[in-house]
């Protein structure tokens, strides 16, 4: 076995191990940790690998949410088969918005403003028509039964969150691998010379962005699960979108790890400031502290680490 | 194999090229050549479909391709290169050529095996590993040649692959487009400097203004006065005669 595979195996046993050495608060944080690296994933397939950087990816997060929800509270179905069905959703979504989008010949910051146009529609949508019941958001019946995609044990939705993660490191992956993902890079780095070479360039951003579409609501679904409520301002609020870049910017965009490695980072970041706020009255005020120091972090990561924290381990010769 | 005919493109009030046809024949390498600004680009993107034209038609094999998207165009077996080279900055020589090798094949091994031989064909076995953001002046040129070699195409458009070029590097690139011919690729050519062509194509047009003034053989073509002067100015014929 190389040291790469070695490595992630190591890591891959103390994932399983961890929750069941640790008290429940801790196995909840560490749920979250994998589940912001699946969504950052997400991100990180259209953002990072195919370079279609995104401000709005919360809304096929909530898109996932909202349609499991929808399908569960008010027409009665099984969570586990809602499930898919938002999933599907959130990659009709995924494909409305490229169609649309990339027909329009919007590129770069122009595509990243369409999306956060997008979802801020899509939260006002939310806020304002029947289905959803606006701005009261919607209430999952709780009723801890794994049949209904909840659980009494936190180890489980944790472990369901490591599944979460895995399945999308796999498929970042892969991507790494196949002639699709060589194509998504060829198209972030020179449009025009994909085109060039037979790249069939909108084909191509339509279906990264129909996966990476798919792929978030399914992780609204399982927050909605988590959860078990949520509101317009949750499902679709800016907040969700700039942490899946963030996870995904400050681990290194485009690589296998750099969301996983993101989330880590920021969770220990947020977990550390709040200690510090807690010991130093000073800082108690200075909320949330959490935030000012992800700010100079990223001003530091996009100015002297383009790959995120994966440039520190990367060998061979670094990427400009 | 190629017909162009009376291609005209323009960019607002400016014509960039005005009516301009040509043919390229199996086997051949053609020229085109023409002052700076004369469209020869213009009409080279409009060709491989990254222009729709204004007016006129594009016929490859027989089989009108005008305004079909360059993918498809390249699915039809002509491929260009960029005269400002686009190489992919951020990923290896290898994995840039492997983008034109996927384009026959989606396995990687085949893809990475196919870069690997178009590589040595153009003389870059050497840079494999090198960042496309790391190359010379001529290791761009040379990429840029052979991505679009890797596509597996049966006419290859170079847009001034030599320009930029110290004369041994030309002296190379030369023997590697000869070989390209010789393995079966038809070749049309732009350069701006006239004698780049003479020792390598057979026929070539002379693009002046959008206009496509004068075609032939590299010698008859230096003769022409129409020629001589679009390149040198009015009058400039007639000195040169005296
Ligand atoms: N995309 C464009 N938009 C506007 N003008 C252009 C564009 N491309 C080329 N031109 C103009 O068209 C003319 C022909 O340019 P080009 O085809 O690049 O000439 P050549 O390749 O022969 O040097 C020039 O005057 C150039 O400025
Ligand atoms: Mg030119």
């Amino acid at each position: 076995m190389s040291r790469a595979a070695l490595l992630c195996a190591a890591g891959l046993a103390a994932a399983l191990v961890y929750p069941l050495l640790v008290p429940n608060y801790l196995v909840n944080i560490g749920m979250l940790v994998f589940f912001t690296a699946f969504i950052g994933q997400s991100w990180n397939i259209a953002g990072g690998f195919a370079g279609q950087t995104s401000f709005g990816h919360v809304v096929f997060f909530g898109t996932g949410a909202y349609t499991s929800t929808i399908l569960q509270v008010t027409y009665g179905w099984n969570p586990w088969l809602a499930w898919p069905a938002a999933t599907a959703m959130g990659g009709f979504v995924g494909w409305m918005i490229a169609v649309l989008s990339f027909r329009a010949g919007l590129r770069g910051s122009y595509f990243a403003l369409i999306t956060l146009a997008f979802a801020e529609v899509f939260r006002i949508l939310a806020n304002s028509v029947p289905f959803t019941k606006g701005g009261l958001g919607m209430l999952i019946k709780a009723d801890q039964r794994p049949i209904n995609f909840q659980f009494k044990d936190p180890i489980w939705i944790y472990y369901l969150a490591l599944l979460l993660c895995l399945v999308s490191v796999v498929i970042a992956w892969h991507l790494t691998r196949s002639r699709f993902g060589a194509r998504l890079v060829a198209i972030r780095e020179n449009e025009d010379a994909a085109r060039a070479l037979g790249i069939d360039v909108f084909a191509e951003k339509v279906k990264v962005l129909t996966l990476s579409g798919a792929m978030c609501a399914a992780g609204g679904t399982f927050y909605a699960q988590k959860y078990l409520y949520i509101d317009p301002s949750i499902a679709f609020g800016v907040d969700k979108s700039v942490e899946m870049l963030l996870v995904s910017m400050v681990g290194g965009a485009g690589t296998i790890f750099g969301p996983l490695i993101g989330s880590f980072t920021l969770m220990g970041i947020n977990e550390a400031t709040r200690w510090l706020a807690s010991v130093v009255p000073a800082l108690k005020n200075v909320q949330p502290l959490s935030l000012i120091v992800y700010g100079i972090m990223l001003i530091l990561i996009v100015a002297r680490l383009p790959n995120g924290l994966m440039g520190l381990f990367r060998r061979g010769p670094a990427r400009a | 194999m190629l017909e162009v005919r009376d291609i005209s493109k323009a960019f607002g009030g400016l014509k960039a090229v005005d009516h301009a046809s040509l043919d390229v024949k199996q086997g051949e390498i053609v020229g085109l050549i023409g002052p700076n600004g004369a469209g020869k680009t213009t009409l080279f993107a409009t060709i491989a479909g990254f222009h729709r034209p204004d007016a006129g038609t594009v016929a490859f094999d027989g089989k009108a391709i005008t305004g079909l998207a360059p993918h498809r165009i390249c699915a039809a077996g002509m491929v260009r290169t960029f005269q400002i080279t686009q190489p992919f900055a951020g990923i290896s020589v290898r994995e840039n050529i492997m983008v034109g090798a996927y384009f026959r094949t989606a396995d990687r091994h085949l893809a990475a095996r196919e870069a690997e031989t178009v590589a040595a064909m153009v003389g870059m076995d050497d840079q494999l590993d090198r960042r496309g953001a790391d190359l010379t002046v001529a290791g761009r040129k040379r990429l840029e040649l052979a991505r679009a070699l890797a596509t597996g195409p049966r006419l290859l458009l170079l847009d001034e692959v030599m320009a930029g070029l110290n004369p041994t590097e030309i002296v190379e690139i030369v023997g590697v487009i000869k070989d390209i011919r010789a393995a079966g690729v038809t070749i049309l050519l732009i350069e701006h400097v006239m004698q780049a062509v003479t020792s390598l194509a057979e026929r070539v047009y002379v693009l002046n203004q959008g206009r496509m003034i004068a075609e032939g053989t590299p010698a008859a073509i230096a003769e022409n006065p129409q020629v001589v002067e679009a390149y040198l100015g009015p009058g400039a014929a007639k000195v040169l005669r005296a």
